[in-house]
């Protein structure tokens, strides 16, 4: 017979540890600028935008957000240490293999802004870039 | 004599239609104009020589450059007190082994300089992936001080973390080596990345650079030479001038000009264009140097 009362009680379980995981605050050291990002607890129904890092690039390497509306970036390495460094909307964090990092941003302003690996990794470090593109 | 271009030397490369430029700290002047006493100290700079960069389309000399380099500066009348290569003397490979053999290289081909008084110090292309290590067995300290004809040079270094910065304990060096200074010493910073943000979004900048300037700032006489972004800047922040230095081996964008920070590919009508070394000389009154600029001259 089947307890579904039971089940369900492991279920909100379940989705609150889920959420909790998501509730962002960001577990590298990122910088926020006033002026583009919101600094918030994050309201847990953010979109996740998953960002994998290996060298050279990063996966997707083009990033479409929409002003004003809050998303979770969640970094990943599959290889060593790299970085990501948007001055324009003034994030940068680390991002190591085996340690997903997430940072939540309201971009405030549209525009694109470039980002790229701080930390040098070799050869094609200097390509390691993408963009972010905020629409209105 | 030597002094920041010999007016011998200056009219041989006008002579080969050389285009040099003379900057002094934001006066330009010619080069045949200048007298500068004999005394005077003049150290050459030399940046980036990328040694073991092999992309002819890029340059198809990449073997060569360096070489032709030297034989300039040996053929000049009288020799530099000191010659400083600001980092990056070789390209970054993975393999640890190859990383020794370009540098075993590279220490052979600058020990062909007649001058013997030679600076060393790492770019990222050098220290970036093994902490400086490779470079230290081949050409020693990373971070040091000398001193030379009443200036005092500090060499800092920014790229043996390869997150771009100087970090605290090199920082706590360089603010107990400044103290042992008077306010009014003439310094000389070399550095390979920019202290300042000059251009964040390509990764030109040192993460905590704006430390190093505060240090530096209660000093009334700094000047800091550095490299890395392959073409001439000039920049001042507060007092402090910054100047960078043309690579030895390829030019890249002006900060901000393109959309991606890549090589400028070689011009075959105009071969070595935007490569090349200079000379610094301390102007007499006291304060910022004379910089006279040497392009690559083709044998």
């Amino acid at each position: 017979m089947i307890d579904w009362k039971y089940l369900f009680r492991i279920a909100a379980v379940a989705t609150a540890i889920a959420l909790a995981a998501l509730a962002v605050v960001p577990s590298f050291p990122a910088r926020l600028s006033a002026e583009n990002i919101s600094p918030v607890a994050s309201q847990g129904n953010e979109q996740i935008i998953r960002i994998t890092a290996k060298r050279f690039e990063y996966m997707p390497n083009k990033i479409k957000l929409k002003k004003g509306v809050a998303v979770i970036l969640n970094f990943t390495s599959l290889d060593r240490h790299h970085g990501f460094n948007c001055p324009g909307l003034g994030i940068r964090a680390d991002i190591f293999p085996g340690q997903a990092n997430n940072v939540r941003i309201v971009p405030q302003k549209a525009g694109t802004y470039e980002f790229h690996c701080d930390v040098f990794c070799g050869g094609g470090h200097e390509d390691m870039s993408g963009e972010i593109i905020v629409e209105d | 004599m030597f002094n920041g271009m010999d007016r011998r030397d200056f009219l041989k490369l006008i002579g080969l239609g050389a285009a040099v430029i003379v900057m002094e700290t934001g006066n330009f002047a010619s080069a045949a104009d200048k007298t500068i006493a004999q005394d005077t100290l003049t150290f050459l700079q030399l940046s980036d020589t990328h040694w073991g960069f092999s992309d002819p389309k890029i340059n198809p000399d990449f073997a060569g450059t360096l070489k032709k380099a030297i034989a300039q500066i040996n053929g000049m009348k009288s020799q530099p007190d000191f010659i400083m290569f600001t980092g990056d003397v070789t390209h970054t490979t993975d393999d640890p082994k190859e990383r020794r053999k370009r540098m075993g290289e590279a220490r052979e081909i600058i020990g062909s300089l007649k001058s013997k008084n030679i600076r060393m110090m790492p770019g990222e292309h050098d220290a970036g992936l093994d902490n400086g290590e490779a470079f230290q067995e081949y050409f020693g300290k990373t971070h040091y001080t000398f001193d030379y004809k009443g200036v005092h040079f500090i060499v800092v270094d920014n790229v043996s973390d390869p997150t771009s910065s100087i970090g605290d304990t090199q920082l706590q060096w360089l603010s107990a080596e400044m103290e042992k200074l008077d306010k009014d010493s003439r310094i000389v910073i070399f550095t390979h990345r920019p202290l300042f943000d000059l251009y964040p979004q390509w990764d030109w900048w040192t993460r905590d650079g704006a430390k190093a300037i505060d240090i530096l700032t209660p000093y009334k006489n700094v000047v800091v030479f550095y490299g890395h972004i392959h073409q001439e800047n000039h920049h001042m922040t507060g007092h402090i001038e910054h100047h960078a230095a043309r690579g030895m081996l390829f030019p890249l964008p002006a900060p901000g000009s393109v959309p991606k920070r890549v090589q400028l590919p070689w011009d075959s009508t105009q071969p070595y264009r935007g490569v090349g070394f200079r000379s610094a000389v301390p102007k007499t009154d006291g304060y910022g140097y004379v910089l006279t600029e040497f392009p690559i001259i083709k044998a």
